[in-house]
């Protein structure tokens, strides 16, 4: 006999703390912050919206299968992910725990900005090497939409950030 | 306030249409031409950076069919890549050959800064799905003219043939980025529903932009009475590059409407 576990929208929200970027393998989709509503809606039926990092996002349709995959893993019969701009992303939604997976992966986090982004803030982002600010950007565009190229000159190492958005 | 689709009578709904079409086309047309910077870049940070804005564009373009796909036009691809160049609706400075890197360079500058100030004026439009997707939208474009500006700036000044092959760009460039301000038949009714505060707006906020980036590069702007905007392109009017374009574009797709790439 099969027993279905009716689940807590708090146990969808911790499920999904597995399932990683696949640009950034360190980083769950739950501390990127573009998990950005969960509601169950009755046994066995989830509803999940996510909104991407960037319009241009090629990695978005992959990970809406991802999240429909991990929760059609725990038994759950009928899932809906949806893709909406309803509540934009921008890089402040990134958990404290993000912000260290970032660092880890060695890329620098973004600076907390207050709603305005300007190429100052850019400008000296904290080497995740080594902690220094005496560092220059190098390009605002990167190998993915979400990053931006920097130089350390104190460690002398090429660095990726991760840009901040509003 | 919100409005939803519905909710718009027929013309209000032609007029969002109308606007949609060549904000999705502009995008998509330039995207397109960044995208043949791929590889060929003068430097690898400059391949990446014009790889990287054709991303940005194409996607933004996609979400854009979207929001006209949901006012009951076709899917987004079906709109994307079946279309002929007669029924685009961009502007006629997108479609032109990408040139030396100068000319690539300067278009950048002055589409972006205008791209970026239309979905600034679009983040509050009383068309609430449009303007959902501008607020994210001007963030992202942002990061698109910080790197004209830096770049317009820095060969402004570098030397003689940086400056000379600028201000020679900035001159051929000129009317056909006046075209991109052209009217449509809908300006007022825009307006009047505060869905969009207009081209003769967006460009007055355009000329303060661009105009203290272009003093620092001492890039001169032509004289005004040389003026002479490059119109058409909302109209479905283009020059002969943009059917080859088209064609090379949706090459694929015509092949195999089913392809996954």
């Amino acid at each position: 006999m099969v027993t279905t576990k009716t689940y807590t929208e708090q146990d969808i929200w911790d499920a999904l703390e597995v399932v990683k970027d696949p640009e950034i393998p360190t980083l769950s989709m739950v501390d990127m912050g573009i998990i950005t509503k969960v509601e169950v809606r009755g046994e066995s039926n989830v509803y999940v919206e996510m909104t991407p990092t960037f319009t241009g996002c090629p990695a978005i349709k992959m990970m809406e299968g991802m999240v429909a995959e991990r929760l059609k893993e725990m038994g759950i019969q009928q899932v809906e992910v949806v893709t909406t701009f309803d509540k934009p992303w921008n890089s402040n939604k990134l958990t404290a725990r993000g912000l260290m997976c970032l660092k880890k992966h060695g890329l620098a986090p973004p600076v907390k900005h207050e709603g305005e982004v300007t190429q100052e803030l850019l400008e000296h982002t904290e080497c995740p090497f080594c902690g220094s600010n005496n560092t220059e950007m190098k390009s605002p565009f990167g190998p993915t939409l979400c990053r931006s190229m920097h130089y350390c000159n104190d460690c002398l190492q090429a660095f990726e950030g991760f840009k901040p958005v509003v | 306030m919100f409005i939803h689709p519905q909710n718009f009578n027929h013309m209000n709904t032609n007029a969002v249409k109308e606007l949609l079409y060549k904000m999705a086309d502009d995008l998509l047309i330039i995207g397109h031409r960044n995208s043949e910077w791929t590889g060929l870049g003068p430097i690898l940070e400059e391949d990446i950076a014009f790889s990287s804005m054709a991303q940005d564009k194409i996607g933004q373009s996609q979400t854009l069919f979207q929001l006209l796909h949901e006012l009951g036009e076709q899917e987004p691809d079906i709109v994307a890549f079946t279309r002929n160049a007669n029924q685009f609706h961009n502007a006629q400075f997108l479609e032109l050959p990408n040139g030396d890197y100068d000319f690539s360079l300067m278009r950048h500058f002055l589409y972006d800064v205008a791209d970026q100030l239309r979905f600034e004026m679009l983040a509050t439009s009383n068309y609430e799905p449009l303007a959902k997707v501008a607020r994210k939208i001007k963030g992202e474009l942002k990061y698109h003219v910080f790197h004209a500006n830096v770049w317009i700036t820095k060969l402004g000044v570098a030397n003689e043939e940086s400056h000379l092959r600028l201000q020679s760009a900035l001159n051929y460039a000129w009317n056909y980025a006046l075209g991109l301000f052209e009217e449509g038949p809908f300006e007022a009714q825009l307006k009047a529903d505060g869905v969009f505060d207009g081209e003769a707006e967006l460009k007055t906020r355009w000329m303060q932009a661009i105009t203290p980036v272009l003093a620092k590069a001492n890039l001169s702007i032509p004289d005004e009475n040389t003026w002479n905007p490059v119109d058409g392109g909302r109209k479905g009017i283009h020059s002969e590059h943009l059917q080859p374009l088209v064609e090379e574009m949706s090459e694929v797709f015509r092949v195999d409407p089913s392809a996954e790439w």
